[in-house]
């Protein structure tokens, strides 16, 4: 499978080092090419220092036809916006965008895109280590919703309301 | 009407005081703490000192009431955060997001900010402007960049509107090899006339650049003046 990794980071690094191991097509970007120092001197993928929200760079390293997409940069919104890029722009199927606001990864998942939030993973894990009861916080959100030039499925019923939602 | 501003960067702080002196009810958030309670000392104490790209945050500014939400921090991607937390969560009317990157533009529009506002595309129109487009084009260098492949548009004016392509003085070294005429590329005779709308193709060094643009540009006084 061909799969881009935005983010080189520790997790996009280890990523980009495994899939590259098991055979697969790898393409990392990072706006800092000190960021692929993580990546061990065996890695055969292509390594791109780049910014992964603009879809000319995408193009232009071949994530038109990729299969998997992931967005895995130190940075909330830069993950919504690459992963928006390479579902709406370059139509990628497997969208994943690393979200750490339970909040914003909820409702991202409703415009079509998964996400993968590591404050609710690790609030969770540490629940579950101590024996406690999960805190009921998701830690990987499927797409469930999708989105069409401009529309999108309303927000409000998957966020908590009380929280941040508007009070119906 | 009550607006929305997120980002208390330059725009972000103007925008608040006009708003405030034409007498809208306004709410600024802008999340670094030093900055945030410096403008509250200001214009007072409608400054949340938070992050907008948060749906908590903007819940408690009220997002949920604002006719307008503008998101004109220095990042495009928090401003089209912002403005799809705004129009998908809390149902706000209009939302203006500040694009920084033109190339975003187009993005941005197909996601749901109503508004779009480039400054780096309104200073870039306004030198366009100013730009005469029928310069000599570097299409390339090649070598060590000794040599040059350089683009000449002709138009109205030009010493070699009329003239055989062979008849036209080159400089040492320089030749002219190729035209796109319509679109179509040809390998330029020099029995060709030459027409106002030929892109003629040349190669040449570098230095040879004032004297080509003489023979196909015209001199240099008429070159740089704008176009009406």
């Amino acid at each position: 499978m061909k799969i881009v990794i935005v983010g080189s980071g520790r997790v996009g690094s280890v990523l980009a080092e495994a899939y590259d191991a098991a055979g697969h097509q790898v393409v990392i970007l990072d706006l800092s090419t000190r960021a692929f120092d993580r990546l061990p001197a065996e890695f055969r993928g292509r390594a791109v220092r780049g910014d992964g929200t603009d879809e000319d760079t995408l193009r232009r390293v071949g994530a038109g036809d990729a299969d998997v997409f992931l967005a895995l940069t130190e940075g909330d919104n830069r993950n919504v916006m690459a992963a928006q890029v390479a579902t709406e722009k370059l139509g990628i199927g497997k969208v994943l965008a690393k979200i750490n606001d339970p909040v914003r990864a909820a409702a991202y998942a409703e415009l079509g895109i998964a996400t993968i939030c590591r404050t609710s993973m690790i609030a969770d894990a540490i629940s579950a280590f101590l024996g406690f009861e999960s805190l009921g916080l998701p830690g990987v959100i499927a797409a469930t919703g999708s989105h069409h030039g401009g529309e999108h499925a309303p927000l409000a019923t998957t966020i908590g309301a009380g929280t941040t939602g508007r009070e119906a | 009407m009550f607006v929305l501003v997120v980002g208390g960067g330059k725009v972000g702080y103007y925008l608040t005081k006009e708003l405030i002196e034409s007498g809208h009810e306004v709410v600024l958030m802008e999340k670094d703490r030093a900055r945030a309670d410096q403008i509250a000392d200001e214009i007072g104490s409608i400054v949340v000192a938070h992050d907008g790209c948060e749906g908590k945050y903007l819940g408690e500014a009220g997002c949920a009431r604002a006719d307008i939400v503008a998101a004109v921090t220095g990042d495009d991607e928090d401003n089209l955060v912002i403005c799809q937390m705004a129009k998908h969560h809390f149902d706000v009317r209009r939302t203006i997001a500040r694009v920084n990157n033109p190339k975003n533009e187009a993005l941005f529009r197909h996601l749901g900010a109503d508004e779009i506002i480039s400054p780096t595309r309104m200073i870039l129109g306004s030198i366009e402007q100013d730009i005469p487009v029928h310069e000599l084009l570097h299409l390339a260098a090649l070598g060590e960049g000794e040599l040059e492949i350089i683009e000449a548009h002709l138009q109205e004016g030009s010493p070699a509107i009329g003239r055989a392509a062979g008849d036209l003085l080159m400089p040492e070294g320089c030749s002219l090899f190729a035209v796109v005429r319509d679109g179509v590329a040809t390998p330029l005779r020099p029995d060709m006339t030459l027409r106002v709308g030929d892109k003629v193709i040349a190669i040449g060094p570098s230095e040879c650049e004032a004297l080509l643009h003489q023979q196909l540009i015209g001199d240099d006084a008429e070159a740089v003046t704008p176009l009406a």
